[in-house]
């Protein structure tokens, strides 16, 4: 689709424009929220997306659109929006973004288009996920303007894991009429998206219906196969045909801290606490089975400082936690979470320890944990990722009493596939080779992407991943050429 | 959906179930277990395969009321669905030619020990089995073991069948007579496979056990199987489950699998007066019994 809205439908002379205010996003109020799993932000409403599309300067060149991993072609659905036809605007980013409605809350858009925003040199940068958001909820309140699907050219492609990579290959390929079918290691399809990132970040009814658009649009799905022990690729491809298999099977084992006392109970991987959180929805105990200890009343730490991190103690203190506190051994600026996030954590009264780092898990003597001990930091060089280095300070030891920590320190390379499909080539740490223009992994037929190929990055990267294999198996499937 | 096509009680609350799932049937080998969720609501559980059956597409499993879960389960009856089954999880059990073996099974333990006992005879082995329960009503899979095994061995605490007694008297009894014992694999309750462990640790005797820890996803992305063994972090659902047992720090496995005991008798608690007012057509009774993974 090539609808572009020429002339602007913008009134405004530029000068206007760059005084307008960056439209605030409504938000729950925070001492409401860090008590209930509702959303955070409640999304605009059509004359406040409207409002904020008016900012935009509609540059000649975008420098937008050439940072979003995807190019999703910001300029043009902005100027949709002021247009009023909202559902064009929607078809518009579909044209890319097989997931607005996701991207829109969770994309990192500081680090793309809207750090590369020229308003923000005079201020502050248009809110392009707040406008992405704003069509793709209200394009799923309306109904879908739906591409036509090219017809079936018979090819059958196997896509190992749900989360935004596989969803992505899913939906761009069965556009090109493969057939398509996911396996899903989990009973939920989503991924990250829907065992890691928490309700009020992310209603998970909104991943739901991003998925069913894609069944709507003829994806399969079946879920209850772990690829590798259920059944192989190799089963996959030589008796099930499948022509080709894409692995976006994420970045999965969390790391510990091999510290003395991590075996103590109360100390969780992220990965596990917010599992039972959002996946198996332990908030709910009882009415939901899986169960969840008791945080009413009681001091909660997570260590880490990326959006894992904040998401695993915002949920902390949705539960009840007395105080929640995020240590990060390094300052906030080096933070990797979200800009947005930490924003939310600080008003909802999470305490940040920054330049802390834990040393040993102390036990209440019951085998449940009571404290940490810790040390303090300070910043010294800059290290290979280009971060100020955290040395530790000497004598600067301290304790604090504490009945559950949460450890997020990152992940690695999940070794199941890896390992029972043959001629399939890893890296060091184990992540899968991938041709990073063509995501080709040294097996003929198999492709790979996302944070199974990266280690833990985003939900775009991952599904500029995911476009990339896409767009290359489809060469394969067509030329047939490896 | 996974179709249970046969189900029926073996022992007091104890029930064995095949069920649907041509997948997991063709893959399984001895030693794993599934991972499985009655409905929309409930909690992921393992439980251990104790055969499978690939032409005709199904698996056994046998499940113990231990908590509600299990309690869901087993009032279930062939016809009726499994919402989730996901598998077969964890690394198959080592079989090879190690000579003379004694197998041992405790509680619902037999139905995982029954495969490897079945696997290691195929591969030569002698085999000596040695099962326990509580007391005869509890004793399952006797015929089943008989097969596999060139002797067996049936114990009981109350001595109300066969030998009085624990498993681990008829091994210390074993040893003693100087019998050579190449591997020893151990599979129940962890006090009993802790006590087996312990037993055959001096005489350096080759131990395999099974745990059962805390698990929520199998596949190695929550963390919350870990288990110590030689003092290092494993992930039991894809390390194990099978372990060398004198390397398992058994009192970390207790304490952690101990984590959720307060909420797991609430929600029985709950589940029970649930049930209350239909009390009369309550499936088994409702008594609780150690031992975690069936
Ligand atoms: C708590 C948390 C918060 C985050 N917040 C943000 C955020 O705000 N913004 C952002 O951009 N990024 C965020 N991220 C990172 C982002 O979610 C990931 O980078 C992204 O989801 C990676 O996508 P993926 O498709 O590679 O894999 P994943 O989303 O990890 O999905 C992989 C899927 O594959 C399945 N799978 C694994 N192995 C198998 C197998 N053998 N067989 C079948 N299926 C298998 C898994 O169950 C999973 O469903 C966050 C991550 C976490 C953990
Ligand atoms: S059960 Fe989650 S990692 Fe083993």
């Amino acid at each position: 689709m090539t609808t572009t809205v020429n002339p602007s439908p913008n009134p405004l002379k530029l000068r206007e424009r760059i005084k307008l205010p960056r439209q605030h996003m409504p938000e729950q109020p925070a001492d409401e929220r860090s008590r209930n799993f509702t959303e955070v932000n409640l999304g605009y409403s059509a004359e406040l997306a409207r409002q904020e599309a008016l900012r935009c300067l509609e540059c000649e060149k975008p420098t937008c659109m050439d940072k979003c991993p995807v190019g999703v072609k910001v300029r043009e659905f902005v100027r949709l929006i002021v247009a009023g036809d909202f559902l064009v605007a929607a078809a518009k980013i579909r044209e890319d973004n097989v997931l607005p409605a996701i991207t829109g809350r969770v994309c990192p858009q500081e680090d793309h288009c809207e750090g590369a925003c020229k308003l923000c040199k005079k201020g502050e940068s248009l809110g392009i996920g707040y406008l992405e958001r704003f069509v793709a909820d209200y394009e799923q309140r309306m109904g879908t303007i739906r591409l036509p699907a090219a017809p079936p050219t018979g090819k059958r492609v196997a896509v190992v894991g749900s989360g935004p990579s596989g969803l992505t290959v899913a939906g761009d390929l069965v556009q090109k009429g493969h057939m398509v079918r996911v396996f899903e290691a989990l009973h939920e399809l989503g991924g990250v998206l829907v065992y890691g990132i928490p309700e009020f970040r992310l209603p998970k009814e909104i991943v739901r219906e991003q998925i069913d658009q894609l069944r709507a649009m003829g994806v399969e799905f079946e879920t209850d196969v772990v690829v590798g022990k259920t059944v192989t690729i190799d089963e996959l491809m030589e008796e099930e045909h499948y022509d080709a298999v894409f692995i976006g099977t994420g970045a999965g084992l969390p790391l510990f801290m091999n510290i003395p006392g991590e075996h103590l109970n109360g100390v969780y991987s992220a990965n596990e606490f917010l599992t039972r959180i959002n996946l198996m929805k332990a908030y709910q105990f009882p009415a939901y089975d899986q169960p969840m200890v008791d945080l009413r009343g009681k001091d909660v730490a997570v260590i880490g400082g990326g959006n894992t991190a904040l998401d695993a103690i915002r949920s902390a203190l949705r539960l009840g936690a007395r105080k929640a506190y995020v240590m990060y051994r390094r300052s906030e600026a080096e933070m990797p979470a979200r800009a947005e996030e930490v924003r939310h954590a600080r008003q909802e009264g999470i305490e940040f320890r920054m330049l802390t780092s834990p040393i040993e898990f102390l036990s209440d003597g019951k085998g449940w944990l009571g404290g940490l001990r810790c040390l303090s930091m300070q910043l010294g060089e800059p290290d290979a990722s280009g971060r100020r280095r955290p040395v530790p300070i000497p004598g600067s030891e301290f304790e604090l009493p504490l009945s559950v920590a949460v450890i997020a320190i990152g992940t690695s390379a999940n070794p199941v596939i890896q390992s029972t499909t043959t001629g399939l080539a890893t890296d060091t740490r184990g992540y899968i080779q991938a041709d990073t223009l063509t995501q080709r992994t040294s097996r003929k037929g198999v492709f790979a992407g996302g944070d199974i190929v990266t280690g833990t990055a985003t939900v775009i990267l991952a599904m500029a991943a995911g476009r990339r294999s896409a767009k290359s198996i489809h060469e394969y499937l067509t030329t047939d050429q490896w | 959906m996974f179709k249970i096509v046969h189900a029926e009680f073996i022992a007091p609350g104890i029930k064995r179930f095949e069920v649907e799932a041509p997948r997991i049937a063709r893959k399984h080998k001895a030693g794993q277990f599934v991972i499985l969720r009655l409905h929309d609501r409930g909690e992921r559980i393992p439980i251990t395969i104790e055969n499978s059956n690939p032409e005709r597409g199904t698996i056994n499993i046998v499940v113990q009321s231990v908590g509600k879960t299990t309690h869901l389960l087993n009032a279930l009856n062939a016809g009726d669905n499994i919402l989730d089954v996901v598998g077969p999880l964890g690394k198959p059990s080592e079989i090879a030619l190690f000579g003379n073996v004694v197998v041992i099974g405790g509680g619902v333990g037999v139905a995982m020990a029954y495969p490897t006992a079945a696997a290691l005879k195929l591969a030569g082995n002698h085999v000596a089995a040695i099962i326990g329960a509580r007391n005869k009503e509890l004793v399952i899979l006797e015929r089943e073991m008989r097969q596999v095994s060139d002797e067996l061995t049936i114990t009981t605490d109350d001595g109300s069948y066969a030998e009085k007694g624990l498993v681990t008297d008829k091994l210390r009894r074993l040893i003693d007579n100087g019998t050579r014992i190449d591997l020893v694999l151990a599979v129940g309750p962890i006090p009993m496979m802790r006590a087996v462990a312990e037993l055959t640790r001096k005489d350096h005797i080759r131990t395999i056990v099974s745990l059962n820890p805390i698990m929520i996803d199998g596949t190695g992305m929550c963390g919350g199987c870990r288990v110590l063994v030689d003092g290092k972090s494993q992930f039991a659902c894809v390390d194990g489950p099978e372990f060398d047992g004198h390397l398992v720090d058994f009192a970390v496995l207790t304490q952690r699998n101990s984590t959720y005991r307060q909420e797991e008798e609430r929600s029985m608690e709950e589940f029970r007066r649930h049930l209350e007012p239909r009390a009369a057509d309550s499936p088994d009774d409702v008594g609780c019994a150690h031992g975690g993974r069936g």
